[in-house]
């Protein structure tokens, strides 16, 4: 034995660069250096030709007045405000066509799922033709299509369709009544989140004592009558301190209300359309993947065909539904960028548009830009990664 | 072992880079000689600026600026590739090199001169922004137009003027930006807007796109200057001095009568300041890195200022543009060039 343990060990040193584990270390060292030093490299010889040509770099212009108009803010804006603030209409814009595209698509989605699996012929062949349709159809072209068709074939302001001297439809955009809130809301504000405390509790009340007893409680209308009641009986005794602020045609355009402008329309509808094609198919696949026993299963146990989806199905399809859709969600939001294309006012085309072309800081412009898709799309992984962690199923 | 060609690959792609990267700024002029060709950003299509033509070939004043600069160089006008651009592009197409000169009509303001990393050669058209509105609306000045919403180009000058406009006569607007000039004219047409915004030589070029010109009209207000011209990187000065001096030999050929026609009989002419024009006597080329001949190449090739102007957007062309502004100095406009001596 004491003869073999040199033999062994002489060979042992050249075995450094063969050992695997040794080997994939230096590989992955090699790999790290190689990546940091191409990007030190880009970065620097970007700064290094910039200054060369006199392009002023930095993130000074934020501070500096914008000077040009948007169509559409949720923020107080006008034209003396500055860059920064043009970024944020932009992003405000963007998410809120991402809130009611992700909104919508789901809602259509699940829906055309669900019946895509009708035993319906025709139900379930039209739920088909559907999601084929316009699940291959580029999405720039159905904004287009949406926003060309709709859009441009309405009537003139002066000619606009109108439900009763509210609602005004014309190629200007839908305008509606607008609230206005006056000094004594407060109390009816307070009453509404109150109310609204009071169903949450209510509706877990009646799950304890569902789960306690067996005996169920019709939660829903209960929940109505004090989301309503409450409310409007605070509402009037304080003396109703709202009014509406009607749209009505002042010179070229309406004036007062609140507008929503068909580029806003149309890109939510073709967002909303295209992903629910999608969405479609994840919840078609996710039902399907619950197994036939579990339905028998359940019915056998004389569960109403509605139970079954609500109780069995649907609990054990959103684990397999709820990956693929937080990649639609995702696409979504990326996809609203196409905003700039028919001149809705995202982030894309507000701030990596104009702004970008006034100040010409294209570098600082677009790397803010993709950093905000980055963020948005991160924080949507987080949220669904957390929802999905709570829709697992929990081995006990 | 795949690992290994990967970094294998990469470090060679970084090798190439700093090659490519340490390629000093400043020699576009030696660049442009040695691949043969200017390459020329122009507009997405504005007749008598840039647009093709019926049979594809690129024809206006700006697509003239960049075979003037071929014409002095390579003494061919045709050594010229284009590359289309929207308003957003353009700048950034320029900057990074992708082009060597960017004549689309562009206005020549303080910050995109100062802060953009570019020069500004010359004013080949002196232009103002005007309103194009439907007659049906019965407006007759700029002043009726509170409220209106107004279809515009991103990434112009327009935008911020326009916003200017309004906000000094405290009236009301709504801006819908789209990307291309194109889009403007269909958003118009449909009804989207009131009214459509943009340099007036553009509104008349525009409003023959309309299916209908004669349903719009052009308001007589002019809101702002916009001087258009070529716009180079800096850095480049020789480069720089050539499209400059492109420009400057057309006009000053227009101002001695040198025409395309008559070019040849001119170099028999005793003018002193006309042979020094044709480069027969006193100045040379070698100044400017060219041929000796250069500004006859320029006028016999592309023609003088005014024969461009004409051929372009004046009475020889649809748009029927008078000289106006663009007149020469001594001709009740405000056109001039330094002389050449």
């Amino acid at each position: 034995m004491a003869d073999a343990s040199p033999e062994r060990e002489t060979p042992a040193k050249p075995r450094l660069l063969s050992d695997p584990k040794f080997r994939a270390l230096v590989f992955q060292i090699i790999a790290s250096i190689t990546v940091a030093a191409f990007i030190f490299f880009i970065v620097r010889n970007t700064l290094t030709n910039m200054e060369s040509r006199g392009i002023s770099t930095g993130f000074g212009f934020l501070d500096r007045a914008s000077g040009f108009g948007i169509l559409q803010s949720l923020i107080e804006y006008n034209e003396t405000s500055t860059y920064g603030r043009t970024f944020l209409v932009g992003l405000l814009n963007t998410i809120l066509v991402s809130v009611l595209g992700v909104f919508f698509a789901t809602i259509i989605g699940f829906i055309m799922g669900v019946l895509r699996l009708s035993s319906n012929w025709l139900i379930s062949k039209l739920a088909a033709t559907y999601i084929e349709i316009f699940r291959n159809i580029p999405l720039l072209l159905q904004i287009f299509f949406w926003y060309y068709a709709i859009g441009f074939n309405l009537p003139g302001p002066r000619q606009a369709m109108s439900v009763g001297d509210s609602l005004f439809l014309s190629n200007r955009g839908l305008y509606i009544p607008a609230p206005v809130f006056e000094s004594g809301f407060m109390a009816t504000g307070l009453a509404i989140i109150a109310s609204i405390v009071a169903v949450i509790s209510l509706v877990r009340w009646a799950r304890k004592r569902f789960e306690a007893t067996g005996q169920l409680f019709h939660t829903v209308y209960a929940s109505l009558a004090i989301l309503i009641g409450v409310p409007a009986v605070v509402f009037f005794s304080t003396g109703a301190p709202m009014h509406l602020d009607y749209p009505a045609l002042q010179g070229f355009n309406f004036q007062g209300g609140v507008a929503i402008i068909p580029e806003l329309f149309a890109l939510v509808l073709a967002l909303s359309i295209y992903t629910a094609a999608f969405i479609a198919e994840t919840v078609r696949s996710g039902i399907q993947a619950v197994s036939h026993g579990q339905t028998e299963a359940a019915s056998a146990l004389g569960l109403r065909p509605g139970w079954i989806l609500r109780l069995v199905v649907i609990p054990q399809a959103m684990r397999v539904i709820i990956p693929p859709l937080t990649s639609q969600y995702l696409n979504l939001t990326k996809n609203s960028s196409l905003a700039a294309a028919i001149g809705y006012p995202d982030l894309v085309a507000v701030f990596a548009g104009t702004t970008l072309n006034q100040t010409g800081q294209a570098v600082e412009i677009i790397a803010i830009t993709m950093s905000v898709y980055l963020v948005l799309s991160l924080i949507i992984s987080i949220f669904m990664n957390w929802y999905n962690a709570k829709m697992a199923l929990r081995e006990r | 072992m795949n690992f290994k060609r990967i970094s294998v690959l990469t470090a060679a792609a970084t090798a190439g880079l700093m090659i490519a990267g340490t390629v000093q700024a400043g020699a576009t002029f030696d660049a442009v000689k040695k691949k043969g060709y200017v390459q020329c950003g122009v507009s997405t299509g504005l007749p008598g600026f840039s647009a093709t033509d019926d049979k594809g070939n690129w024809k206006g004043i700006d697509v003239d600026a960049c075979r003037a600069v071929a014409a002095a160089m390579f003494g061919d006008a045709s050594k010229v590739k284009y590359t289309p651009l929207n308003a957003k592009e353009r700048f950034t197409a320029l900057q990074s090199g992708e082009i060597d000169m960017l004549p689309r009509n562009t206005t020549w303001t303080f910050t995109r001169d100062t802060s953009l990393g570019l020069n500004f050669a010359g004013v080949n058209y002196y232009d103002g922004q005007g309103f194009m509105v439907s007659k049906k609306l019965g407006v007759k000045s700029a002043k009726e137009l509170s409220g209106a919403s107004v279809c515009i180009q991103a990434g112009t000058t327009t935008e911020l003027n326009l916003a200017d406009y309004f906000r000094a006569n405290k009236m009301e607007y709504k801006a819908i930006t789209y990307d291309s000039s194109d889009e403007t004219v269909k958003a118009f047409e449909a009804g989207r807007c009131d009214m459509l915004t943009s340099d007036q030589s553009q509104l008349y070029a525009l409003r023959i796109k309309l299916t209908d010109p004669n349903s719009a009209m052009v308001l007589p207000e002019v809101i702002s200057k916009e001087p258009l011209g070529p716009v180079v990187r800096q850095g480049d000065d020789e480069w720089f001095n050539l499209v400059r001096w492109s420009l400057f030999a057309q006009i000053n050929a227009e101002e001695a009568g040198i025409t395309m026609k008559n070019v040849d009989d001119m170099m028999k002419s005793a003018d002193p300041n006309i042979r020094r024009i044709l480069g027969i006597e006193g100045v040379k080329g070698e100044f400017l890195g060219v041929d000796d001949k250069w500004a006859y190449n320029i006028v016999k090739q592309v023609g003088n200022y005014g024969e461009m102007f004409e051929r372009n957007v004046g009475e020889g062309s649809a748009l029927k543009i008078s000289r106006g502004q663009n007149a020469l100095w001594n001709k009740g406009g405000i056109q001039y060039a330094p002389p050449i001596r």
